[in-house]
């Protein structure tokens, strides 16, 4: 089980509800990923529409917990005054909290993220904040509060996977306490299992199931995946080293003489 | 009266929030809204009044990573 703040959850998977060809792939993959917690986001309606109530049928549809996003918000009050409506709209206090710095790479504007995590955490929030994997920056989210953290592998959609393997060990080192989880830049199951392997308590995927060709087998192959890595960390992995170390008996190899 | 409605300069008759999005037919549905960066929950949306300049942000449910 994983704990995310004080509810418990078997999958370690979280999947994103965006970028699907159609409603019924998007929904038939969120089956296949196993996924318990599904994020979505907010935005604007055109006056008299009905995207967002359509939408959200098709999220209850599914039995799901929801983690709603401030994907895109640029600046302090337009991240949490976003939060604040998500936690009107869909009536949780978590929120998966994005500052967004740069248009080119999402990289996440760590010093806004910070600043709006503690407003947030103070008016009652659970806060998954969306941060890079500097160690100093997730101390202070965890200082202020936060009892999940989310550092990326790459940026959002790059699918490059982890690109700083060092960084995620070292948050996992010195964060033995908080529930981490790998938000963004998956490409591959590979990349997933990888995390786990690192005791990453989870991931949370979407273009790479998303722009599969054919996602809903692609969701399937990412749920063994996290599934397999998981199991990986907690049976213990070996240590890497530099030189070959037979695995079949050296004694008794055949023809070999003392005296050569 | 101009408000701020979404980003962009829209002319409204309505002069509190419930009057507003019954102007914009959303009366059924699931919307969040804020005034000048202050949620205003359903329940307050009638008892709510709506001034010119101000910026008015209406959201709902969309998909999301």
């Amino acid at each position: 089980m994983v704990k995310f703040y004080d509810r418990e959850f078997s999958s370690r998977l979280l999947i994103g509800s965006a970028l699907y060809q159609s409603p019924t792939i998007m929904q038939d993959s969120i089956r296949a990923s196993g996924a318990e917690i599904v994020t979505v986001s907010l935005r604007r309606e055109a006056a008299g529409g009905k995207a967002g109530d359509v939408f959200w049928s098709l999220i209850r549809e599914l039995g799901v917990t929801v983690l709603p996003n401030t994907a895109g918000c640029r600046g302090v009050r337009d991240a949490v005054t976003t939060a604040k409506m998500a936690r009107e709209l869909f009536g949780t206090s978590w929120i998966k909290l994005e500052v967004i710095a740069d248009n080119d790479t999402l990289q996440p504007d760590v010093v806004g993220l910070v600043e709006a995590a503690t407003i947030l955490v103070k008016d009652g929030f659970e806060v998954f904040p969306y941060c890079t994997e500097d160690l100093s920056v997730a101390m202070k989210l965890v200082d202020v509060g936060c009892r999940v953290i989310m550092p990326w592998a790459a940026p959002i959609g790059s699918a490059r996977g982890i690109t700083n393997r060092d960084g995620l060990k070292l948050l996992r080192d010195r964060l033995p306490d908080i529930t981490l989880v790998v938000d963004a830049g998956l490409g591959a199951p590979s990349h997933a299992a990888a995390a786990m392997e690192l005791g990453f308590d989870a991931v949370l995927l979407n273009t790479a199931i998303a722009k599969a060709e054919h996602p809903v087998p692609m969701a399937g192959a990412f749920k063994l995946a996290v599934e397999a890595g998981r199991i990986a960390y907690e049976s213990g992995l070996m240590d890497a080293r530099d030189f070959a170390s037979p695995s079949t008996p050296v004694i008794g190899t055949p023809f070999w003489h003392a005296v050569s | 009266m101009l408000v701020i409605l979404n980003g962009e300069q829209r002319e409204i008759a309505a002069d509190n929030v419930a009057a507003l999005m019954s102007e914009l037919d959303f009366t059924a549905g699931h919307f969040a809204v804020s005034l000048n960066y202050e949620v205003v929950p359903r329940g307050k949306w009638a008892e709510t009044p709506v001034v010119a300049g101000d910026e008015i942000e209406i959201l709902t449910p969309r998909q999301g990573g």
